[in-house]
């Protein structure tokens, strides 16, 4: 088999690759011993790849871990278990629920005004949520599945949360743990792709 | 060059499975762990589509930031990092995007009527082994940088997943939504089109100018 520089061209990165054939790439190997203009492009291909491939490439700009680990500690749900932080969870559920029965974990007794519905996970506290008057659930505002738009309740999704409110299966999927995401990684967070599996809400308005 | 599973890759992955269980249940503080091998390609998948260092680092943040937020939604069969490069990558085009939209659909567009023909090289500059020191030379890596940001987004993006990140095809293809042969395409392109740029001063005496400082490029 005889090669022409086109040919040998288009090859280089499948060479590099090591993805040839033994035919084709002795082929190329024959063509390269005779042709420095080839030679030139695969050595040349080859050094593009070794000095991007190599980690002194991208240095991380000074102080760069330290900020990320700063912006993550803002983000993260604080951590649980210190006394100080049972006492005063303690303290609020005390004040919240009054007169209702706090269940001996100190967690809220949390039962939802649909039987089919389930509790979200890690929902930010203060995110703010609406609920419509005779509905089960509480929604992002915006969500185009609250049937009955009017009459909508603002509050935050904790108050939502203790009213019974179980979070939409849509708008809110990301916080419920049962419900399947799909893998490919998200560019940005929207609940209400249309490629997302659509379930029917339960108990919903 | 191609990826392989070793047995060190497998104790890694069995350690990430473990720390990323107990994240899940809780122990929240275990994701610093778990991406701190990471930091570096995070930023750099990010600067290379934005090159710029101040946006690379937000976008990078904002990845890193998601990745904790979604973590119940990684699926234990895809590696960790590529997870989180794939994140990190969305991040920086969706930014880019918002910034750049009208140019570079229509850059793209362009370049996706020239991905049928053949590339020619443009230069035969013979370019020798060259030891990775160079790159301690900052002027050196700045003139990488400057090659590979002359690329339109469509090649930058393979280049930077297969040969910076180390993807494989398969995960790179996957990763932009594109076939592997379209990724073997645009990756022959993009290192033809690089060694075009950089052959010429780093084979030789470095000019101080790049060939594509000379005027518009064909691509």
């Amino acid at each position: 088999m005889v090669m022409s520089c086109e040919e040998v061209w288009r090859e280089v990165s499948n060479y590099l690759e090591g993805e040839l054939d033994p035919a084709l790439r002795a082929a190329m190997e024959e063509h390269l011993r005779g042709c420095k203009h080839c030679t030139a492009v695969l050595d040349g291909t080859r050094n593009v790849v070794q000095l991007y491939g190599d980690e002194k490439m991208f240095e991380l700009p000074s102080g760069f871990s330290r900020r990320l680990h700063r912006k993550l500690a803002e983000n993260m749900p604080r951590p649980r278990g210190t006394a100080f932080g049972w006492f005063v969870a303690a303290a609020a559920a005390i004040l919240i629920v009054g007169g209702f029965e706090v269940g001996s974990t100190s967690v809220v007794n949390r039962s939802l005004r649909s039987e089919h519905a389930q509790p979200g996970v890690n929902i930010p506290g203060d995110m703010t949520v609406v609920v419509a008057m005779n509905g089960k659930n509480f929604h992002v505002p915006g969500c185009k599945f609250i049937h009955e738009k009017e009459n909508l309740r603002t509050m935050t999704a904790s108050e939502a949360e203790r009213e019974g409110y179980a979070p939409c299966v849509r708008c809110l999927r990301k916080y419920l743990p049962s419900v399947s995401w799909f893998h490919s990684p998200f560019g940005d967070v929207d609940s209400h792709s249309a490629d997302l599996v659509e379930a029917e809400d339960p108990g919903e308005e | 060059m191609l990826s392989g599973t070793t047995p060190i890759d497998r104790a890694e992955k069995s350690h990430e499975e473990e720390l990323i269980r107990r994240i899940r249940d809780g122990e929240h503080e275990l994701f610093y762990e778990l991406i701190r091998p990471y930091e570096r390609r995070v930023y750099s998948a990010a600067f290379a589509i934005l090159r710029n260092e101040a946006d690379a680092e937000d976008a990078a943040q904002e990845a890193v930031l998601k990745a904790f937020t979604h973590i119940r939604q990684f699926r234990a069969e895809a590696r960790f990092s590529t997870w989180l490069i794939q994140i990190a990558v969305n991040e920086a085009r969706m930014r880019r995007r918002k910034e750049h939209a009208e140019i570079m659909e229509a850059i793209d567009n362009r370049a996706n009527q020239d991905e049928e023909g053949s590339y020619v090289p443009r230069d035969f500059a013979d370019w020798r082994e060259i030891p990775s020191e160079t790159l301690e030379r900052t002027e050196i890596r700045q003139k990488l940088m400057e090659a590979l940001a002359s690329l339109t987004e469509k090649y930058s993006q393979v280049f930077v997943l297969r040969d910076i990140q180390h993807m494989s095809i398969e995960e790179t293809a996957k990763t932009l939504g594109i076939s592997t042969a379209s990724v073997k395409t645009r990756l022959l392109r993009a290192r033809l089109m690089l060694r075009d740029l950089l052959a010429p001063g780093l084979g030789g005496s470095w000019s101080g100018r790049m060939p594509f400082e000379k005027g518009a490029k064909p691509w």
